[in-house]
């Protein structure tokens, strides 16, 4: 697929980033201006919310660390050109899995087997959950967007079902499985930290922050590293070149989504093994989404992504604060920032590549005229 | 016995009602997607629309307004995903996708600068909804058996817009097969080239679908909050504009096919919400939630192309560039 | 084949119906069209025959309102006028039948011609319209198709009958025909000329783009022959030959003989028997090809592009299973039955040059160290396991980068970003390092530089010498006549005849290109 402009890649991945998200937080400011509010305000108080308070730095951790999980399943799927909309899906069928493996083992298995198990079992959830998906796409030729789209309905009407039943904890009105014992709960970085002699705040952040870091590594090594990483971006970038080279495509697709899937699947650990030690109805929350916002800006890079999904995850909290201090603004603003953000570096994509294109051309080498445009 | 003729009409009578804004949804994907462009931002337009008709019919008192508006809102968004897909040759899938949660997180943040109600509108009066229409002697004709039940209780009683959603597939059907512009439409999403060689050009042609599209579910919209409700609540399309998707494709990209469909969806869902909490021989307590997945299920049955086969327009989703 | 007919003389001369004055057209760095001129006499049928890549399609293109010409100028009709889209060029009464068809496949032929000049806002109206002129447009050029046939039900042949007729009804007194006939039949190949002879009659202005020599001599008039993106030679088609021709669209190239010490051919390699290939259309796409390929020999394949050699190479690849009939590599026996997929054969010593490079033989984005090893990334050599070592890459690659002369060395540099000739020996470089049995080259110096195409050649040789066995598909004939121990021609899917080095030359060669075989021509050596 070519390319329509020429830009330098430092240009593409650093620059044009950061012109999306300004452009984003211009028409988001531009939004509070007129429901009154004033937008450098809102600002301050986003960026107070997400660092500078008591706690915060805990709670946008927190909050990336979901992101990092959902934003590598995108990445991962993204580099064999597939479009995994399913994050949603496969985040809460992993809560369903390591819900499972609590739910039966909690009482019998220590810590140190019980957490991995149930990590695995999050994992393998999600990763059939993406699996399915790929491989219609990959024998039958089913469009992967429209699939994985479906499955995230399907994946909530089987987690309604089962938490609103069979899961449901005995004598409770909420849908949602009885508490796991302590023995299945990530530990805190916070307790951690205060048992070292580390003063550090409460909040949600937990050990899993650590395993999505070590999956950033592991999904660079699976894909820069490794001949299977070789196959699927191979086959991302030239399904032609791969077949000349005898790597089996669909068997490449298919795999790349069970791992896409996996990745979102441990986005669950963080929600069900880390805070609410309980499967809950809706955990997900538009977390899966968000993916796709931190994996586009992030370039589809682990690097980029834990970028951007500190990015999102300070959007989030100091979302909260904005919330809390002023009564005209919820929540929300963070899903109208996101949706821009989407908007600017997907959709839009190309309407700032021709300008700056032509500006960096006019200011860095005023004799290279690369013409390269098309009728 | 008797009473059970009545539940069963009484849903098909929830079915229309339910899979009105499906039907309207569904029509506008296929002006959309017949033109080529992938369009999965029904639920966003939806949503958009549904919180302006809600807000204007408050703010004016006429729920006439309200649906110009949110029109008017819908196809604004409907261009955006034009200049998205057919002007900056972007992804379409992303822009749709961008739009939805643009939409989700622009209806609450408005609507609580505006009403202060944690982003729902007020509560609309009788006069500020589309009413239901009586049909002339439904209740004389309603003491037939048969014939004058299904008269009474199905067919009269429905608000305007309902109508119109069953009208947009007739008409949908007509521009399709019977007009020069239906014609265009359905090359361009099947080789633009054709068009392109023969002077027509395929951008005005996919903005014009996309325009309509706009409309169809800014009536949609409209519907949700002014006349099946009385209001605007956050989340309020719940996932419909994913089943309208889900519709068109399993009626094959076809304005019949895809009005079965929904009517089909429509009644699956009027069937769950009858069921809930009813205990069934065998079974135990109705799987409602199962019930209200089944849309989906079977249209993933059908793209594996277990039930024959789903052939979408055959240049959708490729943003058209001459390149030779 | 009948001989056209002449103009009567004498009498006021029509304004030319297409005058083009030194036409430029580029794309980023090709020059597709280099100052073309180009006159076309009204109500006559014109040909511009050359070889593909010479620059016929970018012209009719620009005719046609594809692309808008970077200087030039154009006048239709005596007119000069600019076009610049396609309605424009419909107005100015030019139609184009397209190489790949302008149709909607699940229309119906009146559909079709009716699209985009329907003429009324309601189609039942403007169908019934549309078949009064076609009925009579059928009548008066012979054009009989049933205007209610789906179209992609049709064969090839009526559905360009379809695009002619879309073109007439548009209005078109100049239609422009791009390599009409090749996916037609030799029957439907007449049928067509018919055609064209009818639109002559009716005073139609034919342009017809083509690379064959036995249609430029059935049909034309007058005939133009481009070449490299230059249009060098017009002549009168009675008053030229076939060989005249091929001499034209060929050139004489500048071509460095490679030192050629004669072969000392082995045991056979390769024994391909009865190989057929049908396409997905059902058309045959290679019919009985049978030949045998010997260790340490060239044995090249000549022909026009598009007469069967790429899908050769696909098949003794295994990117394509042969549909009948198969190939003994070794003794192993690869056919529609029992295929090999590409990497299966690799590990019986098949390596593969790819035609088209982009597509198949780099991936653009990728570094020159990670294209390089394509196709063997699943090999243990370049690292262990499953892990992929950027060092051990790199001190590959670089090694490779020496012996090859690839330039720039450096293995982190985008593939993309090399000249032509430097991604080729990227291929080169990676196939011959494999040391293979058999080596398969799809067109090797195509888009390549002097320099490397002498260094390429060179390295054919020496790896010849050192006992491979090398298949050599490509369109210049040059270079075919340069490497090859012996030559043989494909022509339609089959193979045409074939010649031993010494008894080779250009003007045999090219009228077995052209289809005139070798029993026409009375030489042997086919084996």
């Amino acid at each position: 697929m070519s390319s329509p402009h020429d830009l330098p890649r430092w240009a593409d991945i650093g620059l044009i980033p950061l012109i999306n998200l300004l452009a984003a937080l211009v028409v988001s400011g531009i939004v509070v201006a007129i429901i009154g509010e004033n937008p450098i305000e809102a600002m301050m108080v986003m960026i107070k919310g997400a660092f500078v308070y008591k706690g915060s730095l805990g709670y946008t951790l927190y909050y990336a660390t979901n992101f990092i999980f959902t934003g590598l399943a995108v990445a991962v799927a993204f580099h064999a050109m597939l479009f995994n909309i399913g994050g949603e899906g496969q985040a809460y069928l992993g809560g369903l899995g390591a819900g499972l493996v609590c739910l039966m083992f909690d009482s019998a298995l220590p810590a140190i087997v019980l957490l991995p198990l149930a990590i695995m079992a999050a994992a393998g959830f999600g990763a059939i959950w993406g699996a399915v998906p790929g491989y219609l796409q990959a024998k039958r030729g089913s469009h992967i967007v429209i699939t994985t789209i479906m499955f995230n309905f399907l994946a909530a009407s089987i987690m309604v079902w089962l938490l609103a039943g069979a899961l449901k904890a005995p004598g409770q009105m909420s849908p949602e499985t009885r508490v796991f014992s302590d023995n299945a709960a990530l530990p805190f970085i916070h307790e951690i930290a205060n048992a070292i002699g580390w003063e550090m705040a409460r909040s949600p952040l937990n050990l899993s922050f650590v395993v999505a870091l070590l999956a950033c590594v592991g999904v660079w090594v699976l894909i820069w590293r490794s001949r299977l990483g070789y196959a699927i971006r191979a086959t991302g970038h030239s399904a032609d070149a791969a077949e000349y080279a005898g790597i089996p495509v669909s068997r490449v697709v298919i795999i790349a989504m069970a791992i896409s899937g996996g990745l979102a699947g441990m986005m669950a650990i963080n929600e069900i093994l880390g805070v609410q030690h309980r499967t809950i109805l809706n955990f997900t929350s538009g977390y899966g989404f968000t993916g796709i916002a931190v994996a586009l800006m992030g370039r589809n890079h682990p690097v980029g992504i834990i970028l951007a999904s500190l990015l999102f995850g300070a959007l989030y909290q100091g979302g909260a604060e904005l919330d809390f201090e002023f009564s005209t603004i919820t929540r929300e603003m963070v899903l109208l920032i996101q949706g821009l953000i989407i908007l600017f570096s997907g959709g839009l994509a190309y309407m700032f590549n021709a300008p700056l294109a032509r500006l960096l051309a006019m200011m860095l080498k005023g004799n290279r005229q690369t013409e390269a445009r098309h009728g | 016995m008797a009473d059970l003729w009545l539940q069963f009409l009484l849903t098909l009578d929830a079915t229309c009602r339910v899979a009105t804004p499906l039907i309207l949804c569904a029509m506008a994907g296929i002006f959309s997607e017949k033109s080529g462009v992938i369009d999965i931002s029904l639920e966003g337009k939806m949503l958009m629309s549904a919180f302006a008709a809600a807000a204007v019919a408050s703010l004016t008192s006429s729920a006439l307004a309200g649906l110009v508006v949110a029109i008017g809102i819908s196809v604004l968004l409907g261009l955006l995903h034009g200049l998205a897909s057919v002007t900056l040759r972007g992804n379409q899938v992303i822009s749709g996708l961008a739009i939805n949660i643009l939409a989700s997180g622009l209806t609450v943040t408005v609507g609580i600068a505006v009403f202060q109600q944690g982003g729902q509108t007020p509560n609309l009066a009788r006069d500020e909804r589309f009413r239901p229409i009586e049909l002339p002697l439904a209740e004389q004709i309603g003491h037939i058996p048969v014939v004058g039940t299904i008269y009474k209780e199905v067919i009269s009683g429905h608000n305007i817009l309902v109508w119109t959603a069953f009208a947009a597939v007739i008409v949908t059907a007509i521009v399709l097969t019977q007009t020069r512009f239906g014609l265009r439409l359905r090359a361009v999403g099947e080789k633009p080239e054709a068009l392109d060689s023969a002077g027509v050009s395929v951008a005005k042609t996919r903005y014009l679908a996309l325009i309509i599209a706009g409309v169809l579910c800014g009536i949609a919209g409209a519907y949700l909050s002014t006349a099946h409700g009385s209001g605007f609540v956050r989340e309020m399309t719940a996932g419909k504009g994913y089943i309208a998707l889900a519709a068109m494709i399993f009626g094959k990209w076809q304005p019949r096919g895809a009005l079965l469909a929904c009517l089909l969806f429509g009644f699956l869902e009027a069937v769950a919400s009858r069921l809930q909490g009813v205990q069934l021989p065998l079974i135990g307590e109705a799987p409602v939630d199962l019930i209200l997945a089944l849309p989906y299920l079977l249209t993933v049955i059908l793209l594996a192309g277990f039930v024959g086969k789903a052939m979408p327009p055959r240049a959708i989703g490729e943003p058209y560039i001459k390149e030779r | 084949m009948a001989q056209p007919n002449e103009k009567p003389s004498g009498g006021t001369s029509l304004p030319l119906a297409i005058d083009l004055l030194n036409i430029n057209k580029r794309f980023g760095d090709v020059h597709a069209n280099k100052d073309v001129s180009l006159q076309v006499a009204s109500g006559r049928i014109h040909g511009i025959i050359g070889e593909n890549g010479a620059g016929k399609s970018t012209l009719v293109s620009i005719l046609y309102g594809f692309y808008t010409a970077d200087s030039g100028s154009i006048k239709i009709n005596g007119v000069s006028t600019p076009i610049l889209n396609s309605a424009d060029a419909i107005a100015k009464g030019i139609g184009m039948v397209h190489q790949h068809f302008m149709l909607v496949p699940n229309f119906t032929v009146l559909e079709n011609v009716m699209l985009g000049h329907e003429g009324n806002l309601r189609i039942d109206v403007a169908a019934q319209h549309t078949r009064q002129t076609l009925e009579k447009l059928s009548a008066d050029f012979g054009l009989a198709v049933d205007l209610d046939m789906i179209v992609e039900d049709l064969p090839v042949g009526l559905q360009q009958r379809v695009e002619i007729l879309k073109a007439l009804f548009r209005g078109a007194e100049i239609l422009i025909l791009d390599e009409p006939t090749g996916v037609l039949t030799p029957q439907e190949t007449e049928q067509l000329f018919d055609i064209l002879r009818a639109l002559r009659e009716q005073g139609v202005t034919v342009l017809l783009i083509t690379h064959k020599l036995k249609e430029i001599m059935a049909i034309t008039d007058d005939v133009s022959v481009m070449r490299a993106g230059q249009m060098v030679a017009h002549r009168k088609t009675s008053e030229t030959s076939p060989p005249e021709l091929a001499e034209l669209m060929v050139g004489r190239k500048v071509l460095l003989e490679v030192d050629h010490s004669p072969a000392s051919p082995g045991e056979d390699v390769l024994v391909v028997e009865d190989l057929c290939l049908d396409s997905p259309g059902g058309a045959a796409a290679l019919k009985d090809i049978s030949f045998t390929l010997r260790a340490g020999e060239i044995v090249g394949i000549a022909g026009v592009s598009g007469n069967g050699q790429s899908e050769l190479l696909d098949v003794l690849s295994g990117i394509t299973p042969p549909t009948r009939g198969g190939f003994y590599l070794d003794g192993r026996y690869i056919s529609g039955k029992t295929p090999a997929n590409p990497a299966t054969l690799r590990d019986l010593g098949v390596a593969h040059v790819p035609e088209d490079r982009h597509k198949r033989g780099i991936v653009l984005p990728f570094s020159a160290a990670e294209s390089i090893i394509l196709g063997y990334s699943a090999a243990s050599d370049e690292g262990e396991g499953w892990w992929l070592s950027p060092e051990t890459l790199d001190t590959h690659c670089t090694r490779l980068m020496q012996d090859f002369d690839i330039r720039p060395p450096n293995p982190k540099l985008a593939s993309g970003n090399f000249s032509g000739g430097n991604q080729q020996k990227i291929v080169l470089a990676r196939e011959i390092s494999a040391q293979p049995r058999l080596l398969l080259v799809g067109q090797p110096t195509r888009g390549v530089d002097i320099g490397a195409i002498e260094f390429i050649h060179k390295q054919l040789i020496a790896l010849r010498n050192a006992g491979c066995a090398i298949l050599v598909v490509s369109v210049e004939l040059d270079e075919i006549m340069s490497l090859s121990d012996r030559i043989l021609v494909m022509n339609n899917g089959q193979m045409v005849g074939g010649l031993a080095r010494d008894e080779a030359d250009e003007r045999r060669l090219g009228l077995m290109m052209a289809g005139i075989g070798a029993d026409e021509q009375g030489t042997g050596a086919s084996r």
